[in-house]
């Protein structure tokens, strides 16, 4: 299934925050969308994942998901978002059970996505007892239980520290050459945007545009921490950006 | 240590002394330890120091009263209130206070939660219920319920309905403003998730929001609980034969203050059982907080 954004503008009453983006989400492909913070990226995802609605434009799905597919849309958030009072297994089984899935069905899943993401061992353990890194993968497993056709991911690794951040891209990329999904992947880290996006998109600060569409070709798999031609990339999208962020830097908050 | 105090005699130097300038040797102070100022502001448990309070205000007053320097009129023998309440229990009407006390605050506070639950979830879940509901518990929540004792004596009946009603509609409204604060504070990004996972309206409210308001609504019923022992005896106080407000007032009519004294305690220690069986809950339902 691909996505469509066209012409896609935002503004909270005369607060222009996005202003005509169109966009096109290929099927299997991670799309990064990097930019100064509050470039109204955060906004898009939540647009394309139907949590709000655009003051103009579209946002148009293709073609239609996989049959065995209980969430087209699935979101990985910034703050992990796992309910405290349910365990690893809990949490997952949540977004099991409105599907009328229970029992040795919803066990298989469950199973076979812990197993994914290296939580076996801990799928009675509560949230509390889990480090940051743990928490996001209880998110990811539970994210792919519902075989998305693609993953709204918003700052995914932001919360993390910047080891655990690298362990976490070596599982992502290694779910991806697996078995690949589609994704938008929101960040503010180049060093992220390069590694794991196919494309990157480089929006403008406010009213958030886009500025340019980086394509890379290099596979997933073949990408390492401190690859040069990387270092290249990310030293050009910092370029482009930097002007921007600055400006955006200086922006009073508008609230 | 700052380099410029010390630099700042010997950049005057030259000036006071002229050319001969004499470097004075360095005088370092000797290593000191640096201080913990860490401490403190984190409740520690110290289990003990509770009963030991308890223990010496009594040992005290046996003490005072012994001795005579507290009068029998001020303050009664804690000795002879323990004989009385061995009295009390072996005629066994003890039990006959007891019973109908806790059958009173059972019934009157398990219908007061409970509807006050009910409606404070709505007031959080419902905007409209909110903009109708908010204003009115502001309203009733200030009224001394026992003022309305006469009120529900003619609705309910003098017998045990009008002090279910009395003991239900006091424990209400703390329940409703602690409930629908709870919900309000439920985390708004478990919402989103929820959401974001297409479940149903039902299934937020019941594994998202509820349990996200646990914890609120038990520090809530604590309170209300509270209240409802303090509205039995007020009920009990004002028509009832048998209960401990009953036997606290006759002793209180007869200025029998062993009496009075055995009934103060049982609702204390009625207070301590409840409010045990709440953290008893809590830590039962609550084992996921940090």
């Amino acid at each position: 299934m691909d996505i469509r954004l066209s012409g896609v503008s935002h503004s909270y009453d005369d607060f222009e925050v996005l202003r005509d983006i169109s966009l096109e989400i290929p099927s299997g492909r991670i799309v990064c969308i990097v930019g100064p913070s509050g470039c109204g990226k955060s906004t898009l995802l939540r647009f394309i994942g139907g949590l709000e609605q655009p003051s103009k434009g579209e946002v148009l799905q293709i073609g239609s998901p996989p049959a065995d597919c209980l969430n087209p849309l699935t979101y990985i958030f910034q703050d992990f978002a796992l309910l405290p009072w349910r365990s690893v297994r809990g949490n997952v089984s949540l977004v099991l059970e409105d599907h009328g899935i229970r029992g040795a069905r919803a066990e298989a899943i469950i199973t076979d996505v812990l197993t994914r993401t290296k939580l076996s061992d801990f799928a009675n353990a509560l949230p509390k007892q889990l480090s940051g890194g743990m928490k996001q993968r209880v998110a990811i497993a539970r994210a792919l239980a519902v075989n998305p056709a693609v993953m709204l991911m918003d700052e995914p690794l932001s919360a993390l520290d910047s080891q655990t951040r690298e362990l976490l891209m070596d599982d992502l990329i290694s779910l991806w050459t697996r078995t690949p999904f589609t994704a938008v992947y929101v960040t503010h880290n180049l060093a992220e945007a390069v590694r794991l996006g196919h494309s990157i998109v480089v929006m403008s600060r406010r009213p958030g545009e886009i500025r340019e569409v980086v394509h890379l070709d290099k596979p997933l798999d073949q990408r390492q921490y401190g690859d040069s031609d990387l270092e290249e990339q990310q030293k050009y999208l910092w370029q482009l950006m930097r002007e921007e962020a600055r400006a955006a830097d200086a922006e009073l908050v508008h609230v | 240590m700052d380099r410029s105090i010390l630099l700042g005699p010997l950049l005057l130097r030259p000036l006071l002394l002229g050319p001969a300038l004499i470097r004075p040797p360095l005088i370092r102070p000797p290593p000191a330890r640096s201080h913990f100022r860490g401490g403190g502001f984190a409740p520690v448990a110290h289990r003990w120091i509770g009963a030991a309070v308890f223990v010496l205000l009594i040992a005290l007053a046996e003490i005072g009263t012994r001795q005579g320097w507290i009068t029998s009129l001020t303050l009664p023998r804690p000795s002879d209130v323990l004989e009385t309440f061995g009295e009390l229990y072996s005629s066994g009407l003890l039990w006959t206070h007891l019973s109908v006390s806790l059958m009173r605050l059972l019934v009157g506070a398990a219908l007061g939660a409970s509807f006050g639950v009910a409606v404070g979830v709505m007031i959080g879940l419902f905007s409209y219920v909110r903009a109708g509901l908010v204003p009115l518990t502001a309203a009733l929540f200030p009224i001394p319920k026992i003022a309305l004792l006469p009120l529900f004596v003619i609705w309910f009946g003098i017998d045990e309905g009008s002090k279910y009603a009395l003991i239900a509609f006091g424990t209400f409204t703390p329940t409703v403003v602690a409930t629908y604060g709870a919900v309000d504070n439920v985390d708004r990004s478990l919402i989103r998730m929820g959401q974001s996972f297409n479940l149903s309206w039902f299934s937020i409210v019941r594994k998202i929001v509820l349990p996200g308001a646990m914890p609120g609504i038990l520090s809530g019923l604590r309170i209300s609980l509270a209240i409802a022992i303090i509205l039995l005896v007020a009920a009990e106080m004002l028509g009832a034969e048998h209960g401990i407000g009953a036997y606290i007032l006759e002793a209180g009519s007869l200025y029998d203050l062993e009496r009075l004294f055995a009934g103060v305690a049982i609702l204390s220690l009625l207070g301590v059982g409840m409010s045990a069986v709440i953290s008893l809950i809590e830590r039962r339902l609550l084992n996921w907080r940090q």
